[in-house]
């Protein structure tokens, strides 16, 4: 495909996605509102990617605080080593590794599974039912990503930190209560909040490209597979986008 | 039996649902459907009699499927009016629509049946969708109902991945039962089935269309089936209405066309 080609057709998904989008704000806003399918995807959303979560939290603070230390013990500081790995995971590291992972398990399933249900007319079957299908699956899935995310990233960060507390204290000796007043003491309200607002936008897109994608699956199974591929590489791109531009409105308001 | 023009007209042609009081259900006029540059549907028209069995009989890809579409409001027209229960399909807001769909049933050919849920669950989706006041006692009872009239009456704690193509095609029908619809279109419900499973999908929309008094389309090209349950026949070529008739009538055709799927 000629380049210019590929460019009119990026144009026209972005458009698409952007539709997409105002129709789920539109219809996500109106009665009748799905409780109880919404519950059902944050327990499957959320719960269930919870086991993911704390294990890759708990090895990432551990490898993080093994691999910190001997540059820090060269510079004779290993003793801000539980600043400076918290710092790190309850900024950057914990909110985007989560995603990440949480966009690898969930954005796939959604492009496969509504893939599935478009490939073998459940959609139709659902909307002759005299369901939205539009509000039923795509508007409970994406406001379950978006509501759970932030909780996971909460829950995989103090994983992390435990992580952490178990690395510092293979080469250490430091106590439960110094290396979390140490990490503690040291956060500020820029820390915090910045990183934790950005995982909702996380959840949100990570949500939104996965229902995207698998809503307007076409081609049979191969499509199947290709809306799951591509609902995880876009989310993870979009991610790094979002973090990028989070990065640049908290330096303007001074939170960095 | 009704050909448009040029075809020569076969004699004896089946009674006119409007002529004879019976004020159709689905009146289909001019219906002009097309995707790109390929026309499905060109001026499309058809009527539908109450507690009647109307084939829709053609090639593969010609637009069968489209046709029913358009009239349950999945798809929208180009052109033409669809009117169900008297009322044009297109038109009709959202809330109208689903009270339209209601009494509307549809079979899909690869039966639709949602497969994260039991078979319970995909019955009792419907009732529940559309705000009907029940105790769990007179869903259950519904349930067990439509479950005995299709023969199923054991499966209801099943998944549908645990049923063969036949079973499965008979819960998709039990779902479209549940609330007693007064049409049903049926997408080529004996695709992919064995010649005896055929047969008795075949025979169990004969009986349900004298057990619960629906009207039907049927959209196939598997001739057993045709034979068993049309009272009228359709011939959808090139997007139009091409002859209709009984199936004797149509069986007799010296028009080519219309013989080749008798052959």
């Amino acid at each position: 495909m000629p380049a210019q080609q590929k460019f009119q057709a990026f144009l026209n998904e972005t458009g698409d996605i952007a539709r997409f989008t105002a129709r789920l704000f539109l219809q996500g806003t109106r009665p009748r509102f799905e409780f109880r399918e919404l519950l059902r995807q944050c327990y499957q959303i959320g719960y269930n990617s919870l086991p993911l979560v704390a294990l890759t939290g708990f090895i990432m603070g551990l490898v993080l605080t093994m691999q910190l230390r001997p540059s820090l013990v060269v510079y004779g500081v290993a003793s801000q080593l539980p600043l400076m790995v918290g710092i790190a995971i309850v900024r950057e590291i914990g909110p985007v590794i989560t995603a990440l992972i949480f966009a690898g398990k969930i954005a796939s399933s959604m492009g496969a599974v509504l893939g599935s249900m478009r490939v073998t007319e459940q959609i139709d079957a659902m909307e002759v039912s005299g369901t939205n299908p539009f509000k039923y699956l795509v508007v409970t899935r994406v406001t379950a990503s978006t509501l759970m995310l932030p909780i996971l990233v909460v829950i995989g960060d103090a994983i992390s930190l435990f992580g952490s507390y178990l690395g510092v204290n293979i080469r250490g000796n430091t106590s439960f209560n110094l290396f979390f007043r140490q990490v503690v003491d040291n956060f500020a309200f820029g820390d915090v909040l910045p990183a934790f607002i950005k995982t909702y936008f996380f959840g949100l897109a990570v949500g939104i490209i996965g229902c995207y994608k698998g809503y307007h699956s076409t081609k049979g199974t191969e499509g199947v597979g290709k809306a799951a591929n591509s609902a995880v590489v876009l989310a993870s791109i979009v991610i790094f986008f979002i973090d990028l531009i989070v990065v640049q409105i908290t330096d303007l308001l001074g939170l960095n | 039996m009704r050909e448009t023009a040029p075809y020569e007209p076969i004699a004896a042609a089946p009674p006119d649902p409007v002529a004879a009081g019976n004020a159709p259900v689905i009146r289909i006029r001019d219906l002009c459907k097309s995707f790109g540059d390929h026309v499905v549907l060109d001026n499309f028209d058809l009527d539908v009699g109450k507690e009647e069995n109307v084939v829709i009989l053609g090639k593969s890809g010609v637009g069968k499927s489209v046709l029913i579409k358009c009239i349950v409001g999945l798809l929208r027209p180009d052109s033409g009016t669809a009117q169900v229960f008297g009322e044009n399909v297109a038109e009709l807001d959202h809330d109208a629509l689903d009270r339209m769909r209601a009494r509307v049933g549809f079979l899909f050919q690869s039966n639709a049946l949602y497969d994260s849920m039991t078979v319970r669950a995909n019955l009792e989706f419907p009732l529940r969708r559309h705000w009907i006041a029940m105790s769990q006692q007179e869903v259950d009872g519904l349930v067990r109902e439509v479950l005995e009239d299709v023969g199923l009456a054991q499966t209801a704690e099943m998944m549908p991945e645990e049923l063969s193509g036949g079973m499965r095609k008979r819960i998709a029908l039990a779902r479209t039962l549940i609330l007693k619809p007064e049409i049903i279109l049926y997408d080529e419900p004996t695709t992919g089935l064995d010649p005896v499973t055929g047969r008795e999908i075949s025979k169990l929309i004969t009986e349900i269309q004298h057990r619960y008094h629906t009207a039907s389309i049927i959209i196939s090209h598997d001739m057993h089936c045709v034979r068993l349950t049309s009272d009228r026949i359709v011939v959808l070529i090139d997007g139009r209405n091409y002859a209709e008739g009984s199936y004797q009538q149509l069986q007799s055709s010296s028009d080519a066309q219309i013989h080749q799927f008798f052959e």
